[in-house]
């Protein structure tokens, strides 16, 4: 019995800790900053391994719906939302940002799935695109200037609470009825069809749940950084999501976390390597393709992440069973 | 004859890719209870014509399920509306364990009460798959698979059931262990249409069956007749 509050018990402590953390500064800013950075990288990494490691399907859309989500949710805190409210107003102002870039997944996914076959690519490179340059052209947000006068909104307690809201949803969602569809979507589209999945209703629900995310971490992206211009949202923003799936390992929730946070770490030991950095992690990025071509926790998942009742049930975690 | 029990008709169906028709006109009926077989050589248009009903292909003529008229309603829900598959290359999710595997075919499913009957039915009928039902579906034998996939049916509770070829790829002892479990299948009510290149063994079990070459049917007959045909028994039969 004590098993089932042991997990919500440690993060409770933790949450706790992460406030008397931000209260007393116990933490230098720095290492706060890299730690809520990681902390970001987990919604992200988890939000498109429900597309590109679930679902079986390539997305690189991320930074548009980051974009969208950052946007919203900081026009809302500096012109909307009155200066004195804002610091009690932020978790709406995060969760409009999560549903207009939901919503905006959604527009992008009713045509893409319409047709069976590998368009989700190409049409989320051009979303992206679309996104920088609209938002560019539009003066209110500061076009290429960029926008600012968000104050530093997102704290450590509060990016705790977005991550761990955000594991706990996708872990669950994963393992239910619907997460089992998105999986014979990654399986077998065809034969998930003929078990009576409705492959094109799970598709167009599991990307727009996975806009929402990543509309979640673009606006605590936006109120820790407390500036944001068109240039943060381009296609290179997608590819580190991506590489933090690849790393991490596709299909896992343990793996996201781990992609997310030693991509986070490493750039950052790197970073007095100046631009050689950018050789040295493509690098990595190559030999561990060769030699763990899934990742590091490619398709397999740590007990934690796998819901009580199946592990009560006498059920390991999914891909740690059979001899293959 | 009578045509209340008509449970699947199939009219002037053609199935083209491209300028190439693999299913070329073809008509026939499945009737509530019966075993009816299509078999034929490879690329005589069974398998088409199995996918034109389930809904995952496009065509053209007419097929009715149940009296209604099948065109425009998506695969799922064809499924759903009773017609149970067991797909060609029998369609396991590898990387998902046996139980998700049969879960899944539960995916509309509401009532759960009989869904838990259910799993006892297909444990019953395959204990080998209980033992299993952690492991990983691509880890399972192909015999194992195969019964995966017509336990995996079966959870669907269904009163049609369609089998693309499950002797594909079966030692002979396991190709005789299937066709007996339809034979059962078919026995408690389950309406059965059956597509084999084994014509021998699709031939002893069906009530009727029909005959493709080349996208045409060219002969059709009670199961056990056509088993006697001078000209199945050179072709098909050896």
């Amino acid at each position: 019995m004590h098993t089932r509050w042991l997990m919500p018990g440690i993060l409770l402590c933790v949450f706790v800790l992460s406030l008397i953390i931000h209260r007393f500064e116990l933490l230098d800013s720095y290492l706060q900053l890299i730690v809520m950075y990681i902390g970001i990288n987990i919604i992200l990494t988890l939000s498109l391994n429900l597309i590109n490691g679930y679902m079986g399907e390539f997305s690189v859309g991320h930074a548009g719906f980051m974009a969208v989500g950052a946007y919203i949710a900081s026009f809302l805190t500096v012109k909307v939302i009155p200066a004195h409210l804002a610091a009690w107003l932020f978790p709406v102002a995060v969760i409009a940002g999560g549903m207009g870039a939901a919503l905006v997944g959604l527009v992008v996914a009713l045509p893409s799935f319409k047709t069976r076959g590998d368009y989700l690519a190409i049409v989320t490179l051009a979303f992206v695109m679309i996104v920088k340059s609209v938002i560019e052209n539009i003066d209110a947000l500061g076009g290429p200037r960029g926008f600012l006068g968000m104050e530093k909104l997102a704290t450590l307690p509060w990016v705790f609470f977005w991550v761990i809201l955000s594991l706990w949803i996708i872990r669950n969602l994963v393992y239910s009825n619907f997460g089992r569809g998105v999986l014979s979507i990654r399986e077998d589209e065809v034969a998930g069809d003929l078990m009576s999945v409705n492959t094109r209703q799970v598709k167009v629900l599991a990307f727009t749940v996975s806009s929402f995310f990543a509309g979640i971490a673009g606006a605590l992206f936006a109120h820790l950084l407390q500036f944001i211009n068109p240039r943060s949202f381009d296609i290179i923003k997608s590819t580190d999501i991506l590489i933090m799936v690849y790393l991490g390992g596709i299909g896992s929730i343990a793996g996201s976390i781990l992609g997310a946070t030693v991509y986070t770490v490493l750039l950052e030991i790197l970073r007095p390597l100046g631009i050689w950095r950018m050789v040295l992690i493509p690098l990595i990025l190559v030999l561990l393709m060769l030699f763990r071509p899934k990742g590091i926790m490619g398709l397999r998942e740590f007990p934690w992440f796998v819901p009580l009742r199946d592990r009560l049930a006498g059920r390991l975690p999914r891909n740690k069973r059979g001899s293959s | 004859m009578d045509n209340n029990n008509i449970i699947i008709s199939v009219e002037n169906l053609t199935v083209a890719y491209g300028n190439i028709k693999a299913v070329d006109d073809v008509s026939f009926e499945v009737r509530e209870g019966e075993i009816v077989t299509l078999i034929g050589a490879n690329g005589a248009g069974k398998s088409s014509t199995l996918r034109a009903i389930s809904g995952v292909t496009p065509y053209s003529g007419r097929i009715c399920y149940g009296g209604r008229d099948l065109r425009n309603i998506p695969a799922h829900q064809i499924v759903a509306r009773g017609m149970a598959q067991v797909p060609e290359g029998r369609g396991i999710f590898g990387n998902l364990t046996v139980m998700e595997n049969l879960k899944l075919a539960t995916w509309q499913r509401k009532d759960r009460e009989t869904v838990a009957k259910d799993y006892r039915r297909v444990f019953a009928l395959f204990p080998q798959l209980e033992k299993r039902q952690d492991q990983l579906g691509g880890t399972l034998s192909g015999g194992e698979q195969q019964m995966l996939a017509v336990g995996r049916a079966l959870m669907s509770r269904s009163r049609m059931m369609l089998l693309d070829e499950p002797s594909m790829g079966l030692a002979p002892v396991l190709v005789r262990d299937i066709f007996h479990t339809i034979t059962e299948i078919n026995r408690t009510g389950t309406t059965i249409l059956l597509v084999e290149q084994n014509a021998h063994m699709a031939l002893s079990i069906a009530s009727r069956a029909y005959v493709l070459e080349t996208g045409k049917i060219i002969l059709s007959g009670a199961g056990k007749e056509l088993l006697d045909n001078q000209r199945v028994r050179e072709a098909y039969l050896g």
